[in-house]
């Protein structure tokens, strides 16, 4: 019973990293209807420069934040200078780009800050939680990155359903030609769907970073298990990702815990055969194709 | 004033305007007429920048808008309603309409243009808060002119508005579309395949037929012309 419990909060707290990547997956699939295959990279990267900072005795919030805002810069730029100049070529182009980006920051970080495995402190205590007389696998900074990925994902809600940001968001989303008869700069949007995709990123790289060993493709398997939970959600659906980051967290996690832990990787697999042959639009998307 | 002079239009190796010449001046409604694929989508796509013309210029009292982009023309009070209405039918009726206020207006200002447009198509304030997808075909219409309204638009594209619906619904539509241009000093042009409709309530008719301009002259002139209607417009 117990051995199920731990299972439980342990995938409840990697579906909720989950999520937060696949959330940038989806921010990008909307937007410009590419798979980032560099969204595990790039957080990579910002968190590298977060434990730089760390290491210059910088404030750990200061270095967090500069994180996330790294990220958004990152995302930005990358969109402007290597994506933009491919709108209206074939859609696998760039994808390859994104490929490539993957790549490209990974040696970079090597070359950078070194390929070793190295530590990154957690903002709060790793130590389990005590109920009564039962120790559980469930920490404050469990605790924490549940409270991170729910204000992630409540921001995103207060963005898409509250603001006119929000609204041209979805507008060039969903009718780009029409948003932008409508005076909508796509242009900017597709941009800013870029940079809050790499926030996003970035604030799951800074929670993943002290629970694995820390190296250059740390978040190599994260993007692996995060695709899986934006496929399971469908890959316009930010509630999908959400979903889909938890029944993925909690099926690897149950996979790992009574299977072993080497077969998590085969759990993923079978979650996306199982979700491309029988509901290859995912839980949570709308229906294609749509007339404008 | 619009003013398209010698227009043409290229999709690869097909020729879809050729030096297509035409105005329509301020506060009336110019009909564009002609069969399918005469060319008349592609010149409303070019007047808003949605396609680039291979030669000749677009301008709009006295502004260059070829080589401006899309968002930009719509900034000189240029409103298009694509063929087949694009209402974006997973955002609710107001946020359609709200999305073509964006650009300028502040919040108050943003409340009251909607409210003239509810007042303009009441079936709509009904239908504030529904998905665009839950309205038939003649409230989508309305909502498509609605929202391109929303904008206070000088020039208002249409591009088939008569497109799918019962006569009685185009007709509204078209007394609508007469009123604006009458009462607002509106200026519109606009594409038809109804070419009675169109003409019934069009000053101007710019006839095309294979991506030229055949007879440009006052509306009742070419619908009284039994030749040229038989010829180019099939009645």
């Amino acid at each position: 019973m117990s051995l199920f419990v731990n299972l439980t909060l342990n995938g409840i707290t990697n579906g909720m990293i989950f999520a937060a990547v696949a959330l940038g997956l989806v921010f990008i699939w909307r937007a410009t209807h590419i798979v980032n295959f560099g969204q595990g990279s790039m957080a990579m990267f910002t968190t590298y420069l977060a434990v730089t900072l760390l290491d210059r005795h910088l404030n750990y919030w200061l270095a967090f934040a500069a994180a996330l805002v790294a990220g958004l810069v990152m995302g930005m730029v990358i969109e402007t200078v290597l994506i933009r100049p491919l709108r209206g070529k074939p859609a696998l182009n760039p994808v390859i780009v994104t490929l490539g980006l993957f790549i490209l920051l990974e040696g970079m970080a090597g070359s950078i800050f070194g390929v070793g495995n190295r530590s990154f402190p957690p903002a709060f205590s790793q130590a389990g939680l005590t109920f009564g007389h039962t120790k559980v696998a469930f920490s404050h900074f469990d605790v924490f990155i549940l409270i991170a990925v729910v204000v992630l994902m409540l921001g995103t809600l207060a963005l898409f359903r509250a603001t006119s940001l929000g609204l041209r968001m979805r507008a060039a989303a969903f009718a780009p030609e029409v948003a932008r008869l409508l005076g909508v700069r796509v242009g900017r949007i597709l941009t800013l769907g870029w940079a809050l995709a790499a926030v996003a990123g970035s604030l799951a790289g800074l929670l993943v970073a002290p629970t694995v060993s820390f190296s250059p493709n740390f978040m190599d398997l994260v993007l692996v298990y995060a695709f899986t939970a934006a496929v399971l959600g469908g890959l316009d659906s930010p509630v999908g990702a959400l979903v889909g980051g938890l029944v993925t967290g909690l099926a690897l996690s149950y996979v790992g815990g009574y299977l072993g832990s080497s077969l998590e990787p085969l759990g993923a697999l079978a979650i996306l055969m199982v979700v491309l042959s029988a509901r290859p639009e995912g839980l949570f998307s709308r229906p294609e194709p749509r007339r404008v | 004033m619009l003013d398209v002079e010698d227009l043409s239009v290229s999709y690869g190796a097909v020729k879809a305007l050729r030096g297509v010449t035409f105005q329509a001046q301020d506060g009336s409604v110019t009909a564009v007429l002609g069969a399918n694929g005469a060319g008349k989508t592609t010149l409303l796509r070019t007047v808003s920048g949605l396609v680039k013309q291979q030669s000749g210029t677009v301008s709009y009292d006295g502004v260059k808008l070829t080589g401006l982009s899309v968002e930009n023309i719509v900034r000189l009070g240029i409103s298009h309603v694509p063929e087949g209405r694009g209402v974006i039918e997973e955002l609710t009726v107001d946020e359609n309409l709200r999305l073509g206020t964006l650009w300028q207006f502040n919040h108050r200002e943003r409340r009251s243009v909607l409210d003239e447009i509810y007042e303009l198509f009441p079936p709509l304030a009904e239908r504030r808060s529904r998905m665009a997808s839950t309205l038939s075909g003649g409230e989508r219409q309305m909502l498509a002119i609605g929202r391109a309204l929303s904008s206070k638009p000088k020039l208002l594209l249409l591009d088939e508005p008569s497109l799918g619906l019962a006569p009685l619904v185009t007709a509204q539509i078209m007394a609508l579309i007469q009123k604006l241009a009458r009462e607002t000093r509106l200026t519109v042009v606009l594409v038809e395949q109804n070419v009675r409709s169109a003409l019934s309530i069009a000053e101007e008719a710019v006839v095309i037929n294979l991506g030229r301009v055949v007879v440009a002259d006052r509306a009742a002139t070419v619908a009284a012309d039994s030749q040229l209607r038989h010829h180019y417009l099939g009645f």
